[in-house]
């Protein structure tokens, strides 16, 4: 690997002790705010707990920048199918999360045979998948498929949405 | 015995029609789902935990049961026929069997890390009967001061010993504690962690957690790194020993059974260690150290016999203690709190039936393990060409799906897609991901047993190690707190001393 990429990698990898730092203050903060008159009880109370976790992510936010100013390195986690060779490829994960949030968005309003073909169908077009019909075809099926069968064999009502009556 | 009859009533519950097929299903998902690239046991019963809720528990833990060692075998076809390993247990198994499949050996390899699993398996799961109830006789006996110390080794065991960064460990475990937190408290009834949204205060649900980090994360992290060469397979008819392979088998596989089960049962025992230790102890007993490197088959049946017997050991102390050591049973765990189950030495006594059913239904899952892998060999290696479009996509929409039927709320599916990016900036940047789910299901409990420790002791810390068997853990605490300083001391003053273990292995100096 050249210098220039662990350079930059470095720098990225300081986000995660900033994440930590922030969560650590967060769950402080948080607990700080918790008005808890003392009692015989319960003489840890609600407050102990939190803050030993806060200061726990504080300690490793830290450690975690030092580690990662001297040269540290998080290793990424390979796996089957996994290539590390090259960067991370944002042109496919990004339109994979479109294609779970815009579940998230229709699920409620147009019920889960449509936001699950959408999600099924748009992860396939974002995966690399150039079978459009076909993958359609098969996106729909699997979403009325999941829908009766959640809905006979587990007695779950995923939401009918927009297909409210048809189905 | 009590055991023996207790033993057989599981079987009677297990052999049911119903409960049978259960089982079948359980043991063919766990392969396929085992063999296929990117999903492990883990990930599986984390994506079926919202499906079995509909389920008899006993149902359900009878499929698990199947998922679990199915998914352990199915691993170790995928790196012998592959090459790459998917889960850092089956590394070993992929050093000498991808080898031995090179040189047209596919099917010994194939043959002996099935009946090596079996055989580890069944004495895994005979020792599993036998030493989970003495465990849980011991266990009544214990306060909270020695839970609280019992849940804290487990944590930091887990979090100190696996994985090669202790301080990346220790930032994922304070992440997993820090989402452990969100909801009500129980005992004063405040809101933490909750920003006023009403949605949070019943806390995050283990299964959207679980299925975040193991599933959505995983699919959006090899999306990004997606392999642009495809991988070769090698092909494989049906497997099959011949008699000198029978040979040079059956004592590795006892060996890598010894090894295998009291690793397991540790709190951090995992796999990796008594595999890589299985595989050096073949290489020097072997009658044929050349081999190794080039295909020995003693350098499968040994980490696979250890692999799987660890796998049976790591059941001893969920289920006589509650304490969950690797991924599969973490989860697990977070089902039986789903069913309303609490886990617990109290677990024999209070659901024996269920118990008992699920370890007679590991005998009877490696039976079919075998009866059905054997044939199916090739079958399973054609899974592997499954496009990965199809796989991957398969996986968001059935987390997805799994996830937003837990509540029906597509308020969970932000929180799975929040924690879903939390769990690709984690394997981008080498945190590993259980002590993240323990710290979520144990965080917890953790918490209870402290407070109800000093809730006993009137607030007096000293409480915490009123009870003998506490202060030994924290010596053990501390011993594996400072192995690493211990370590680095004894290096230096021998340097010559060449290590046969990796760095990270040294757990295997505090097994006693």
């Amino acid at each position: 690997m050249s210098s220039k990429t662990s350079g930059l990698k470095g720098r990225a990898e300081l986000g995660v002790a900033l994440l930590l730092g922030a969560a650590g203050v967060l769950v402080f903060l948080d607990a700080n705010g918790l008005s808890t008159p003392y009692s015989h009880t319960d003489p840890v109370g609600p407050k102990t707990v939190p803050f030993i976790v806060a200061g726990l992510l504080v300690v490793c936010a830290v450690l975690l920048a030092v580690n990662v100013l001297r040269g540290g390195k998080g290793e990424a986690e390979g796996g089957e199918d996994v290539e590390l060779g090259h960067p991370a490829d944002w042109k496919t994960v990004l339109p994979l999360a479109g294609a779970f949030i815009l579940n998230i968005l229709l699920i409620d309003w147009a019920g889960w045979v449509i936001s699950g073909t959408v999600l099924f169908w748009g992860s396939l077009l974002a995966l690399g998948s150039r079978h459009y019909v076909r993958d359609g075809i098969i996106s729909v099926l699997l979403s009325l498929l999941t829908f009766y069968g959640f809905y006979l064999g587990l007695g779950i009502a995923l939401p009918a949405g927009l297909l409210e009556g048809i189905l | 015995m009590d055991v023996w009859s207790s033993l057989m009533d599981g079987f009677a519950t297990a052999l049911t029609p119903m409960n049978f097929l259960y089982a079948v299903i359980g043991v063919i998902l766990g392969t396929a789902v085992g063999v296929l690239p990117g999903l492990g046991p883990a990930m599986t019963v984390a994506l079926l935990l919202p499906v079995t809720y509909a389920l008899e528990p006993t149902s359900a833990f009878i499929m698990f049961a199947g998922i679990y060692y199915g998914g352990m075998y199915g691993g170790s076809t995928t790196s012998i026929l592959l090459n790459t390993p998917g889960e850092s247990s089956s590394v070993v198994t992929a050093i000498e069997g991808n080898k031995m499949a090179k040189a047209g050996r596919a099917a010994q390899a194939l043959a002996t890390a099935a009946i090596g699993s079996f055989v580890a398996g069944t004495i895994g799961t005979t020792l599993l009967a036998v030493c989970a109830p003495i465990v849980v006789q011991f266990a009544v006996s214990l306060g909270s001061p020695s839970y609280f110390a019992i849940m804290l080794l487990a944590l930091l065991a887990v979090t100190a010993v696996l994985g090669s960064s202790r301080l990346r460990g220790f930032a994922a475990l304070a992440l997993g504690l820090a989402i452990g937190l969100v909801g009500i408290d129980s005992v004063t009834g405040q809101r933490r962690l909750t920003f006023g949204q009403p949605l949070l205060a019943d806390g995050l649900d283990i299964v959207v957690v679980a299925v975040a980090i193991f599933a959505v994360g995983e699919a959006l992290w090899v999306a990004a790194h997606l392999r642009r060469t495809p991988l070769h397979v090698i092909p494989v008819g049906r497997p099959w020993m011949g008699k000198k392979d029978w040979q040079r088998s059956w004592k590795p596989w006892l060996r890598g059974t010894v090894f295998g089960f009291p690793f397991g049962a540790l709190p951090a025992g995992g796999a990796e260690i008594p595999t890589f230790l299985s595989y050096v102890t073949e290489k020097r007993l072997s009658k044929h150290p050349e081999e190794f490197g080039k295909g020995a088959i003693e350098g499968v049946a040994g980490p696979e016999a250890a692999n799987n017997a660890a796998a049976a050991g790591t059941l001893t102390p969920m289920l006589a203690l509650g304490l969950p050591t690797n991924a599969t049973a973490a989860v697990m765990l977070a089902a039986f709190t789903g069913y309303g189950i609490q886990p617990g030495p109290q677990l024999f006594s209070s659901e024996g039936p269920l118990v008992w059913a699920l370890i007679a239904s590991l005998f009877i899952g490696n039976l079919l393990l075998l009866l059905i892998n054997l044939p199916l060999a090739p079958l399973w290696a054609k899974l592997l060409q499954l496009p990965r479009p199809y796989l991957y996509a398969g996986i968001l929409f059935f987390a997805t799906l799994g996830a937003y039927s837990v509540n029906l709320q597509a308020f969970d599916l932000v929180i799975l897609l929040v924690l879903g990016a939390l769990g690709f900036m984690m394997r981008r940047f080498g945190l590993p991901v259980l002590p993240l789910i323990l710290g979520v299901i144990l965080g917890p409990r953790l918490e209870g047993q402290l407070r109800k420790t000093l809730q006993l002791s009137a607030g007096d810390p000293a409480g915490l190690w009123s009870e003998p068997i506490a202060v030994g853990i924290y010596i053990i605490i501390g011993l594996i707190l400072l192995w690493p300083l211990a370590y680095k001391l004894i290096r230096r003053n021998r340097p010559q001393n060449s290590s046969l273990l990796p760095a990270n292995s040294g757990a295997a100096d505090y097994s006693d």
